[in-house]
């Protein structure tokens, strides 16, 4: 739904790092100074380099995704990042290897040097267990439910919060035991129990990542700073940037507009913005509908956004904070906000195939996903909070050549209201998730979604 | 044996023919006609609203949806009015070109502006979608230029009177070619009698080389034309408007509803089958 190229990754965080190179350094506001009601911006200026505070979390009208529980899983050890050596014996990771692994991935989930030469945690691994990994890139959600319902040519999948429902509710992917996983017990509290992927206290999977879609603006062009979504829905607020904004380039980017209409609009009920009656659903439409002359440009190939911000073709908009973080390293002068209502965002996770022909290797690979090195490389490569806190270590001393300093507060980990005040995709379904009553589901969604462009 | 096999096949030149015809025409009736095949078949499948899954029973409400819904029909429509903009002024600027190397050209000069006209095949096409995007857009040459003439604020991209823009220069080789073919088969006789009968440059531009040229044109129209059809990736990358090739990926891809992909991709199929018919009464073909 969302992974672009990662070359291009690759090499727009490379310039970008070239160019930017340590040079801001922002400071952190700590998460028990955020108030509960008015956000705390990021504004960062070529002229000012080093003044910012990093976003963080502005809202506690958070649902779902439970906080502080304690984790009773087995932990793990440090290891070495360099050669990448996690302390982990995968020997005693399910059975015995069976030599190979079929995954379907996101692109940029399992790099092995040939992008960046940094950052490989699959020859490791492969030296390490004897499984030989290949790799089928999913270029969306729906492309990734589709090829691991061919049959048992894939072992598993790395799915977003809007496919594993769908996947656990097929019998598609199969339950772990989580007390034999080593490293399930540094996953972040806020993760350990999230209902995207444990459905009636069974653990389908191991977490990968996540990150939120924040509120990027040019902090050149938009003043005040904003501090919520109106700016890119509401015709008053809105009007000063009509032409300049931007947005998602997807159907579940009607979620966005559901999410501002709960906030603003309590008359219609609105609870989760994935899952909508049919009033509801057409009230965020008829609310894309008129923001669509606005829009100077849909991205959904990050680059493009990154390109777009660059030379002001769009000045304010939905973002991933990977975007927010090359701009800045790159001396655009952005900002990055969560916005008053909250936000949308997205929660991966390893799953392993009912129909898996290699169920120890997949057993195995889930478990070198949670290390805290893998997960560093993974986290600075792909730009998402890594699902293992333990990783912060490696991450905040800025670990490789487009790494930033603090990284784990840029990116919220250690904020669990940063968490809950994400919104995290999942599918909508007809049943409203088994809620009761009758929502609009995906396909209804994205067929709007072509109507909504035109 | 091998000695009688080989002149077996020599003494038999139908068998040399279907010996050398098999696999192309294998691979193009199997391949190709097959593929259209299951594509015309599956656009009549629909999708199960409940498990996503293809339901394989016969339905016209594919085309249902296709005619009622107005969006697919302004979808079609931008997407057939663009490819005829751009076929037309593909035509107007290959036309002059090739009139030039053809008629006037210098032998070296010829192969230099042949030269030309085929490098940018050698590149990248997403490179030269970036560098017109780079043109365009805010801040570029072009608004740079128009700027310092008095004229400031023009940025093109992103927005629809970028997409023909970007493919009437993407496909214009696709045109010069044909037309300059066309030209160079004129024997300078028939220009020189119709002058010797009284013709003035005019009239023998008019009814003797245009005429004669015509199909070239019509053959190369089929190329700009059909190329701007199927594509799916200029729209995306200049502007915000979808073409059919668009709806047909996210219906695919995002919604993985592969019977209203196929129904809307019998569109184009349609179009230039039409298309194809009108060009062969135009006698594009009779040069062939």
């Amino acid at each position: 739904m969302r992974r672009p190229i990662l070359t291009l990754a690759a090499v727009a965080a490379l310039v970008a790092a070239a160019c930017g190179g340590g040079t801001a350094t922002p400071t952190t506001a700590p998460a028990s100074s955020a108030p509960s009601s008015a956000p705390t911006t990021a504004a960062s200026s070529a002229a000012s380099p080093g003044a910012s505070p990093a976003a963080s979390a502005g809202t506690s009208a958070a649902p779902s995704a439970s906080g502080s529980a304690s984790n009773p899983y087995p932990t793990g050890d440090y290891g070495t990042i360099s050669p990448l050596k996690p302390a982990v014996d995968l020997s005693k990771v399910g059975g015995a290897g069976e030599g190979e692994l079929d995954i379907i991935i996101w692109g940029g989930y399992a790099e092995d040097g040939t992008n960046v030469k940094e950052y490989d945690w699959v020859h490791p691994f492969t030296d390490e267990t004897g499984c030989k990994v290949n790799t089928k890139v999913g270029n969306t959600s729906d492309e990734m439910v589709t090829l691991l319902r061919q049959g048992s040519t894939y072992d598993g999948v790395s799915a977003s919060g809007d496919a594993t429902l769908r996947l656990i509710a097929n019998g598609d992917v199969t339950a772990i035991d989580p007390t034999t996983m080593p490293g399930m017990g540094d996953v972040a509290p806020y993760l350990i129990n999230a209902p995207h992927y444990v459905v009636d206290g069974k653990y389908y999977g191991t977490p990968h990542g996540w990150g939120g879609n924040t509120l990027l603006y040019r902090s050149d062009m938009v003043t005040p700073a904003p501090t919520s979504w109106n700016v890119v829905f509401d015709p008053t607020a809105a009007q000063p940037y009509a032409g300049k904004i931007t947005a998602y380039d997807s159907p579940i980017y009607i979620a966005d507009a559901a999410l501002y209409l709960k906030a603003h609009n309590p008359e219609l009920g609105i609870t989760d913005p994935y899952e909508l009656t049919q009033p509801q659903f057409d009230a965020a439409v008829n609310l894309l509908k008129q923001q669509r002359p606005w829009v100077g440009k849909y991205w959904s190939l990050f680059s493009d956004e990154i390109d777009n911000f660059k030379n002001g073709t769009t000045i304010v908009g939905t973002t991933w904070p990977y975007q927010f973080n090359a701009l800045k390293a790159g001396g655009t002068p952005v900002g990055q906000v969560v916005p008053t209502e909250g936000m949308t965002g997205w929660a991966d996770t390893w799953m392993l195939s009912s129909k898996a022909a290699h169920p120890n290797c997949m057993l195995k690979w889930m478990a070198w996903m949670l290390t805290p090195e893998v997960q560093t490389q993974v986290a600075e490569y792909f730009g998402e909070a890594p699902a293992n806190p333990k990783a912060c270590k490696y991450l905040d001393a800025t670990y490789a050549s487009y790494g930033f300093k603090n990284f784990c507060d840029e990116f919220g980990v250690n904020d669990p209201s940063f968490y809950n005040s994400v919104a995290f995709w999942k599918t909508p379904l007809a049943d409203c998730a088994g809620g009761g009553g009758t929502c609009v589901d995906y396909s209804v969604w994205s067929q709007k979604w072509t109507e909504i462009k035109g | 044996m091998r000695g009688r096999l080989l002149a077996f096949i020599y003494r038999h030149r139908s068998l040399q023919l279907l010996l050398l015809l098999v696999p192309p025409a294998g691979w193009f009736g199997v391949v190709y006609l097959g593929s259209l095949a299951v594509l015309f078949v599956a656009a009549f499948w629909s999708l199960d609203p409940l498990t996503s899954a293809i339901r394989h029973e016969l339905t016209l409400r594919n085309f249902q949806q296709l005619v009622t819904d107005g969006v697919y029909r302004v979808v079609a429509l931008r997407t057939i009015g663009i490819a005829a903009i751009v076929t037309v002024t593909d035509v107007l600027l290959a036309f002059p070109l090739a009139y030039y190397m053809a008629r006037y050209a210098r032998p070296r000069t010829r192969a230099i502006l042949f030269v030309l006209v085929l490098l940018p095949l050698w590149s990248s096409y997403l490179v030269r979608v970036y560098a017109w995007r780079v043109i365009l857009a805010q801040g570029g040459p072009l608004e740079w230029g128009l700027a310092q003439v008095g004229i400031p604020g023009v940025a093109i991209y992103p927005s629809d009177l970028a997409i023909p823009i970007v493919f009437s220069y993407i496909w214009l080789p696709y045109m010069i070619l044909p037309i300059y073919a066309g030209l160079e088969r004129i024997p300078g006789s028939l220009l020189e009698a119709s002058g010797d009968l009284g013709a003035r440059p005019g009239t023998t531009f008019r009814r003797v080389v245009l005429p004669l040229v015509f199909p070239a044109v019509v053959a190369g129209s089929i190329f700009t034309f059909s190329l701007t059809l199927g594509d799916y990736i200029t729209p995306v990358l200049v502007s915000n408007s979808q073409f059919i090739g668009n709806v047909v990926f996210d219906s695919q891809g995002v919604a993985g509803n592969v019977p209203f992909a196929a129904a809307f991709a019998m569109v184009p199929v349609l179009v230039m089958a039409l298309y194809l018919i009108v060009a062969r009464r135009l006698g594009a073909f009779d040069a062939l």
